[in-house]
């Protein structure tokens, strides 16, 4: 097994879309295991594992030099496969989810409790009518994890919440004010994207994938693109890329300062909302103007975008970029003078720099608990490289901590847009897609606002989809915050549950 | 103690006067303070008659019941109601001497007030949810943590008087001393902060979250709904005017209306509204650039608070004996 090992140094074969990426494909469990392994002490984070049919299981890992997607093939009559739970601590819950869905007993892991199953599956819906080792059980039957001890009681909260928000299940273990234990249960939003994907044309499924968490639309529906266009190994031309480049940089601005916002009106600062609420709602108005839908739902297509940049429209974004610079700097100083905000913010929900590795934890909670990683800044992708946009680090991990990264990132990204902008070639035209003879597999990966968003497409000849899963990061930041919150106030949760701001639909699928 | 001759029918009148104002002026005092706080945080306001909305709109709706309720559970809310709509009569506002006064003792009123707490987060607790529990122990822990810097707000003000009777430490401040003592107004600094603590109001409790794991006083309410919601909230409302009132007879009883000729009684009618119009909007603006505080940063707001109440009544025997 030695010497066989994956290296970083020359294992990469693809660099479709300036990310280097390779798929290694396995047989056997053992060298399937044996490779994750290896990679992991090599600094591996392991981003998404899933099954796009009961006798293939996936997990991309993601390093320094690039993307790796490990791709393990189970005999047809396999009832189980190894888990990789040992080796990185987030695996168990996309193997519970594989469970749930084909039936297949993940080999090693301890947690076998249903995940996305609530106990309304007969049979697991993707089994094939293979034999499985499911068993029904009552929805209401959900072991959690018990605390035991002198007056420790449990507070369940969710799956509907008081706000109108998403559905999700907290189950937390407290002793009076201070929580033990969190545990989050999702899955109340399971929609089946995979399925969904399946037999699609190219454009449905960059429909779909652009509303897989709404929040997240361009980078989703890029990570989708770019999956696309490496299967039909076609590359898009530079304005293209330019348009793109805007469009997921307005994304992260806009969810940043909606996420800013709800920050401060969590803590009880009302004003904030008012403060922050309305320059997004102004971009939103200006997308929709501008690029036909308030949320870019639909702006990314495979082999271009769906819109188009005219110079009076370069003028107005240049506009709308400068005005944000100077608002986002004022309520930027009265978030860091208010020293009623600041004494919730810091030392509230702190994620460790030693469990943000552990977990492997990237994006905006990563990089608030000195993990540095930004595919943006990591890789030499056209255009972004050309602006050499500066790394938002802090080492702290509080909830302080992760809103100076979102100022840090407002600030990096509305320079970024406005030399984007300025540079902008002209438009240029969509790429035709070219039809393939043989079903070709193709990986996209993108720097969305909470972190890496992955795409991944199986495209069959007549250019439909045969398999596609788009990793949205969110599993992983569930697990972070179930880190970061024991030792705090019970009360302190909704705060910090919204500095690391997971999306509920985009951890179901 | 009879300090004005009073014709008892008449007093009796002005009485229940005091007692319709406050039911039916506390839901527009909030009203005011919500329209404040909307125009100071670039909102638009929903109005001066949006808690009556609200209140009307609750008490034409049923009342569905959680399962294991006591009666406890539906006694509650109409006697917290009830002991806020009493509690108006022991308050001199609208003329000094009410004919309760022989009981109208500021130290009966905060029994009372206890004892509308205590009701209520009991009611919380009756059906054993882990919200109500929480709201319930909360509500507790705050009041605990005020009782004594209300007390000794009570007696820094009352050692004017030598009573703690409402009527002769207005009676009092009415004998030629200066209006502004540095001991009252120290006091009075405390019983801002008290007033903010009692009455679940920034930076103790935000009144507008609707995230349930961070509220005290609304956890209390959040299995309650239809008509028994209603009478929860609009006895907090009044319990909000009826501190109101308290801290303007402690603090700022310039105006009230010593005699019962109906000019002095309309001249102390506007003299109240106007500071509860200035007093309103000094809440909205504390509520609209405050933070709320950590839950265990409470003890060192209620410690300022019995602080200051301790120094103001230090200051007395410095500064005006």
């Amino acid at each position: 097994m030695e010497g066989n090992n994956f290296s970083p140094e020359t294992g990469f074969d693809s660099f479709h879309g300036a990310i280097p990426h390779a798929t290694l494909s396995f047989d056997s469990p053992e060298r399937y295991r044996g490779e994750a392994h290896f990679l992991a002490h090599s600094g591996a984070r392991l981003l998404a594992l899933w099954a796009d049919s009961p006798s293939s299981i996936r997990a991309s890992l993601i390093l320094r030099e690039g993307v790796v997607l490990l791709s393990l093939s189970l005999p047809k009559d396999s009832l189980s496969f190894p888990s990789l739970s040992s080796i990185f601590p987030t695996a168990g819950r996309f193997e519970r989810t594989i469970a749930d869905l084909f039936g297949l007993l993940p080999e090693g892991l301890t947690d076998l409790r249903p995940w996305s199953d609530h106990g309304l599956w007969l049979v697991p819906p993707l089994a094939e009518g293979r034999p499985s080792l499911h068993q029904p059980f009552a929805p209401e039957d959900y072991p959690f994890v018990r605390v035991r001890g002198e007056g420790v009681h449990e507070i369940p909260v969710g799956p509907v919440h008081a706000g109108i928000i998403e559905p999700g299940h907290f189950r937390f273990s407290v002793v009076g004010e201070k929580v033990l234990r969190l545990e989050t249960r999702m899955g109340y939003v399971h929609k089946g994207i995979d399925s969904l994907f399946r037999g699609r044309t190219l454009f449905e499924g960059a429909r779909l994938a652009s509303r897989i968490s709404g929040d997240s639309a361009v980078a989703t529906s890029l990570a989708f693109s770019k999956a696309v266009e490496e299967a039909l190994n076609i590359e898009v031309s530079e304005g293209i890329r330019f348009v793109r480049a805007l469009l997921l940089e307005r994304e992260r601005i806009a969810n940043h300062i909606g996420d800013l916002g709800a920050l401060g009106n969590d803590a009880g600062l009302g004003v904030a909302l008012s403060l922050f609420g309305p320059l997004r709602e102004r971009m939103h108005r200006h997308n929709l103007t501008h690029f036909g839908h308030r949320l870019l739902f639909d702006t990314i297509v495979p082999g271009g975008v769906s819109t188009f940049l005219s110079p009076q429209m370069v003028d107005a974004l240049l506009q709308e970029t400068d005005d944000l610079l100077s608002e986002v700097s004022l309520l930027e100083r009265i978030y860091s003078d208010h020293g009623g905000l600041q004494d919730r913010f810091q030392n509230t929900g702190i994620l460790s720099p030693e469990i943000a590795i552990r977990l492997g934890i990237g994006g905006v909670a990563g990089r608030a608990s000195g993990q540095g990683w930004d595919l943006r800044i990591d890789h030499r992708e056209d255009p972004v490289h050309r602006f050499s946009p500066a790394l938002a680090l802090d080492h702290v991990g509080d909830v302080a901590a992760r809103v100076r990264i979102r100022f840090f990132e407002i600030f990096e990204s509305l320079h970024l847009v406005h030399a984007l902008l300025t540079n902008f070639p002209g438009p240029d035209i969509c790429s035709t897609l070219p039809d393939i003879p043989l079903s070709r597999e193709g990986l996209g990966i993108v720097e969305g606002f909470r972190g890496e968003v992955l795409g991944w497409v199986r495209i069959r000849p007549g250019k439909t989809i045969e398999s596609a899963h788009i990793a949205e990061g969110s599993p992983l930041l569930w697990h972070a915050l179930e880190a970061s919150v024991p030792g705090n106030l019970v009360a302190d949760f909704p705060l910090i549950n919204k500095s690391f701001n997971p999306s509920y639909s985009g951890s179901d699928l | 103690m009879a300090l004005i001759p009073t014709f008892p029918s008449f007093g009796w009148t002005i009485s229940l006067l005091q007692m319709l104002f406050v039911i039916f002026l506390a839901p527009l005092l909030y009203g005011w303070i919500g329209v404040v706080r909307a125009i100071l945080q670039n909102r638009r306001p929903a109005g001066l008659l949006q808690p009556w909305r609200n209140i009307l709109r609750l008490l034409r709706k049923e009342t569905i019941l959680p399962e294991g309720h006591s009666y406890l559970f539906l006694f509650v809310p109409p006697l917290f109601f009830f002991i806020m709509a009493g509690a108006s009569l022991l308050i001199p506002f609208l003329m000094v001497s009410p004919p309760l006064a022989p009981v109208a003792d500021a130290v009966t009123l905060v029994g009372l007030f206890s004892l509308a707490r205590f009701a209520m987060a009991a009611a919380a607790m009756d059906l054993g949810t882990p919200f109500g529990d929480m709201g319930g122990r909360r509500e507790m822990m705050v009041a605990f943590l005020t009782e004594p810097a209300t007390l000794m707000i009570l007696f820094t003000v009352s050692l004017w008087s030598g009573s703690t009777a409402i009527p002769s430490i207005l009676h009092s401040f009415s004998l030629g001393h200066s209006p502004f003592h540095p001991s009252l107004l120290i006091a009075a600094m405390a019983f801002i902060l008290v007033f903010l603590g009692e009455n679940a109001r920034l930076p103790i409790d935000n009144p507008s979250t609707h995230l349930e794991l961070t509220m005290i006083h609304e956890a209390m309410l959040l299995e309650y709904s239809g008509p028994l919601l209603a009478l929860m909230e609009w006895g907090s409302m009044q319990k909000l005017l009826l501190y109101l009132l308290l801290g303007i007879d402690f603090f700022a009883p310039l105006g009230i209306s010593r005699g019962l000729s109906p000019l002095s009684l309309l001249v102390g009618l506007v003299a109240l509204l106007g500071k509860l119009f200035v007093l309103g909007a000094g809440i909205a603006l504390i509520e609209s650039i405050f933070a709320k505080l950590r839950i265990f940063r409470i003890p060192e707001f209620t410690a300022l608070a019995y602080l200051l109440s301790t120094l103001g009544f230090l200051l007395h025997f410095v500064l005006e004996v």
